[in-house]
């Protein structure tokens, strides 16, 4: 049972890991093809760093996600603390409003955030109103509720005392804030705005109803891309990019087990 | 005479509805080491957030040297607290713990050093200043706790359950250190407890409370030799609890018995209920007038015994150190003092019978009322 | 206590671009896209695209169940390893979540199609060319590789958390092994179960981007038609409709299957992606 079970675990990870491995190949290969191997080759990575298309894309990308995930880390850190302290009420409806981005399919999101943008863009009478604007605004909203979802059982997990505790002996609530509670829930924050900078570097759906021709990120651009044969650049980028989130994740790991580690010894 | 420091005035809280507080009186005076005694719910710790500013009363005023402070927030009270289960700063190690008050109100660090030196001496924590808060022991965490209060040389030290998490031998030491720590310092300490032991060990004055209300307020000598209800009598100590008569001053009549007494001041003939500690009675020979018993249980408790017995149907607690066996025909007999008189109250008729008395049933209420405590 | 105002920003927030948007959604649905009227007409079209409604929740009610099958037992090895290969498995779990999806599914293009990895590989072992793209067995395919972490994950987090002892609990009263996880591991694991088939079905109810590279003309999604609506065909009176129709139908699902657990949603709610 145990050693079907392992074997079975085996061979689903295999599974998830294949296309990875055949794009991860096909970065090295000197054809084009995927599926035809021609011949060791690091021309796409060269090809990568000098092409000048590409490379714009990935740093929109970057910058939206970062910005985005920094408001959101901002605005969600300081409402996870105010609805943290809402009676049973208004905190039930606040949370019920933080799942809606998390409940509904992302093309409804995506749709939604359109049609608001196109009827404010038809009141205010601007033709092109789609941009770097409204692409950030859509991405601070699905990373919100991400932030909140981390921050809030953090908050829940601490020790009430803790920030009485500093208050008792001077702190102003404010002072209390940055002095005690921020160290208890900064895990939490870090997590939250990890989490929200790789949905927003990799969103797609909600993106491609709200991004304007002037700024284009690179998962669209994929998008488009892929109605045309793909370029095995692009495969050079995804293993670059796989091998920096497989970095950011060992380190969330290790921010984690620092964590567990403090509250086991805590106890 | 003592100078008032603090000061309740009809005080009131409630919690959704919930009166937790009923108009509570209180004055607690300079330098005294004064505990909030009663079981979980009772409104102590409540009282106790009321005085450190972490709550609003409902209605009703603090007063604090005189001065209104019900809109005093805690961080400008010169009041500090021992929270119940320490909350230490998991983040800074013993000595920024320690600290940290002093660093908030923005204190040079040669003053802060010498000061938080000072307090590892009086706490007995010397040369932990650089352990991870986290590392300490209950005991070093309380002490560290402790410190971290009086560091700031509070006007008054507030302490909820401090001890609660310790065992029985640390919570012994730990009394002492506490009530050493509180004269050396001359200053007021608060202490809330459901232990009425700690209570009456510790304490200059004990307030017993329950659902809200004060009950008693008293010296540990008075509160257990002149309970004023049957509540206070049965939550400190033991004790039989009967329906007398008051025949008339200085004369009370029990089962059929009428004996003298030290209390006057009731009406001729009033129902009262007479306590009498199950250490004050005397066993004598049956007969020769003296209300008779049969012994129906006997637990050796160490240094006496537990006897239970039936008076007419009545079950009381007499603890002796003659050993008596199941089934022995005794006389009770009751010397003036031992009796004690109270007015009839709510609480009359629902405490001191021992019929349903097991020493595990007690256990399972010491259990129940260790678990958290009232909001 | 004013901490509460802090919260304020974000509310608001979220009214504005959460529930103000899903408004105006509405609205869309019941105008008419040249004049601006009222109209039932764009819901009323709906009937039309009744099949490709079914044939979408069909699709991902059957990835959804086959992710369980195979998510669960992988969950249940993965909370049974020492906690330092659970850190390191359940993080392999889940970082292709973090990948590019586009990219990921293209990959199974290329191994699916006629000329494809696999197919070339069948060849030399003659046999082939299998018909493995472009079907609705490719679409399920591509839906199960893509939200098949959504499934492990919380199911993971939940059977960690199932105290062992209750398990030799249930060996002690008398159950073997087939009845310590019927009668203990399963129940105390519907909380997973749910949040797990919901964040399957919800993404996969309305992907167009997997039908449209692993499907045909055949296997035509919701989503395919909400993206076109907008995208090419330009009609987003309809799109608005059909989604909000389909965000109803996906609400209703949801509705369904929570009636099956009893638990409050905090419980369930894992969302780690």
């Amino acid at each position: 049972m145990k050693r079907f079970s392992r074997v079975f675990t085996v061979i689903v990870f295999l599974f998830l890991y294949l296309p990875m491995i055949v794009l991860g190949v096909a970065s090295f290969n000197t054809g084009t093809d995927v599926a035809t191997w021609e011949g060791f080759t690091l021309s796409q990575y060269t090809a990568l760093f000098q092409d000048g298309a590409l490379l714009p894309l990935l740093r929109n990308s970057v910058i939206i996600a970062v910005v985005a995930s920094i408001i959101a880390t901002l605005l969600g850190t300081m409402a996870a603390v105010g609805i943290h302290k809402m009676n049973r009420r208004p905190k039930a409806l606040a949370m019920t409003l933080t799942n809606i981005p998390m409940t509904n399919p992302d093309i409804v999101t995506g749709v939604s955030l359109a049609l608001l943008f196109a009827f404010t863009g038809v009141i205010l009478k601007i033709n092109s109103i789609m941009g770097f604007a409204t692409l950030l605004i859509a991405h601070v909203t699905f990373d919100l509720p991400y932030v909140i979802l981390s921050v809030m059982p953090k908050l829940t997990q601490m020790d009430p005392d803790l920030q009485e505790a500093a208050l008792d002996l001077g702190c102003t609530p404010i002072q209390a804030f940055f002095k005690v509670v921020i160290h208890e829930i900064m895990p939490g924050i870090i997590s939250g705005a990890l989490m929200a900078f790789t949905m927003s570097l990799d969103d797609f759906v909600i993106s491609y109803f709200v991004y304007g021709p002037r700024f284009v990120t690179l998962p669209v651009e994929i998008y488009n891309y892929t109605k045309k044969p793909l370029q095995p650049k692009i495969y050079a980028l995804f293993t670059l990019l796989f091998l920096v989130i497989l970095l950011m994740m060992v380190i969330m790991n290790l921010l984690q087990a620092r964590d567990q580690k403090r509250q086991k010894g805590a106890v | 005479m003592a100078k008032e420091l603090i000061r309740l005035q009809n005080v009131s809280m409630n919690f959704d509805g919930e009166q937790v507080l009923n108009s509570i009186n209180l004055t607690i005076n300079d330098s005294e080491f004064l505990t909030l005694l009663g079981p979980s719910g009772c409104g102590k710790t409540t009282t106790l957030r009321i005085i450190g500013g972490f709550q609003k009363p409902t209605s009703g005023d603090v007063f604090f040297d005189g001065e209104r402070i019900n809109d005093v927030p805690p961080y400008r009270r010169r009041i500090n607290t021992v929270f119940q289960k320490y909350a230490l700063f998991p983040h800074l190690d013993v000595y920024d713990n320690i600290a940290f008050g002093l660093r908030v109100s923005k204190l040079d660090e040669d003053e802060i050093d010498r000061r938080v030196t000072e307090m590892l001496e009086i706490v007995s924590l010397k040369g932990f200043q650089n352990r991870k808060v986290t590392s300490l022991s209950g005991g070093q965490q309380q002490r560290v706790a402790i410190a971290r209060a009086l560091v700031n040389q509070p006007k008054v030290l507030l302490l909820d359950e401090p001890l609660g998490a310790l065992d029985m031998r640390l919570r012994k030491d730990m009394q002492n250190e506490l009530k050493r720590i509180q004269q050396a310092l001359e200053i007021t300490f608060i202490y809330v407890t459901h232990d009425q032991e700690e209570a009456l060990a510790m304490s200059d004055t004990v307030v017993v409370m329950d659902k809200g209300c004060i009950q008693q307020i008293g010296t540990p000598v008075d509160i257990y030799n002149e309970p004023k209800n049957a509540f206070v009598a049965d939550f400190i100590g033991e004790s039989n609890i009967l329906d007398g008569i008051m025949r008339r001053d200085y004369e009370v009549e029990f089962f059929g018995h009428r004996y003298a007494c030290l209390d006057k001041g009731f009406a001729p003939n009033e129902p009262v209920d007479v306590v009498i500690r199950p250490e004050d009675v005397d066993i004598v020979a049956p007969g020769n007038g003296y209300l008779s018993a049969t012994v129906t249980n006997v637990i050796f408790k160490g240094t006496f015994y537990d006897t239970f017995v039936d008076v007419a149907g009545f079950k009381w607690l007499i603890q002796t150190t003659d050993a008596h066996s199941i089934g022995d025909q005794i006389g009770i007999s009751l010397d003036p003092d031992a009796i004690h008189i109270m007015k009839k109250s709510d609480y009359s008729e629902k405490f001191g019978d021992y019929s349903s008395y097991s020493a595990e049933y007690d256990e399972m209420e010491t259990a129940s009322e260790d678990e958290g405590d009232e909001e | 206590m004013k901490n509460k105002l802090l919260a304020g920003p974000y509310l608001l927030w979220m009214v504005v671009f959460t529930l103000i948007p899903l408004g105006i959604m509405v609205y869309y649905a019941f105008t008419d896209s040249i004049s601006g009227g009222f109209t039932l007409e764009n819901l009323a079209r709906i009937g039309t695209y009744m099949p490709i409604f079914l044939r979408s929740m069909g699709l991902a009610a059957i990835a959804s169940i086959i992710c369980l099958v195979i998510g669960y037992p992988v969950a249940y090895c993965i909370a049974s390893v020492s906690p330092s290969w659970q850190k390191i498995l359940s993080m392999l779990v889940m970082l292709p979540m973090c990948m590019s999806f586009l990219l990921r599914t293209l990959a199974w293009v290329s191994l699916l199609e006629d000329t494809g990895i696999i197919n070339q590989l069948l060849g030399h072992l003659g046999i082939g060319p299998l018909p493995l793209i472009r079907n609705n067995g490719a679409v399920i395919l591509g839906m199960v590789y893509n939200y098949l972490p959504y499934m492990i994950t919380p199911l993971y987090t939940v059977l960690m958390k199932i105290d062992p002892r209750l398990d030799e609990a249930a060996q002690d009263l008398g159950c073997n092994r087939m009845q310590v996880f019927r009668r203990v591991t399963l129940p105390l694991s519907v909380p997973g179960i749910i949040s797990g088939i919901t964040m399957v079905f919800v993404p996969a109810v309305s992907t167009f981007y997997i039908s449209q590279k692993l499907g045909g003309t055949s296997t035509v999604l919701i989503g395919d038609v909400i993206e076109s609506q907008f995208k090419t065909a330009y009609n987003p009176n309809l799109g608005a409709a059909l989604s909000l129709v389909l965000m109803v139908m996906v609400l209703i699902c949801m509705g369904i299957v929570n009636h099956f657990s009893s638990d409050d949603e905090e419980e369930g709610g894992v969302i780690t992606p």
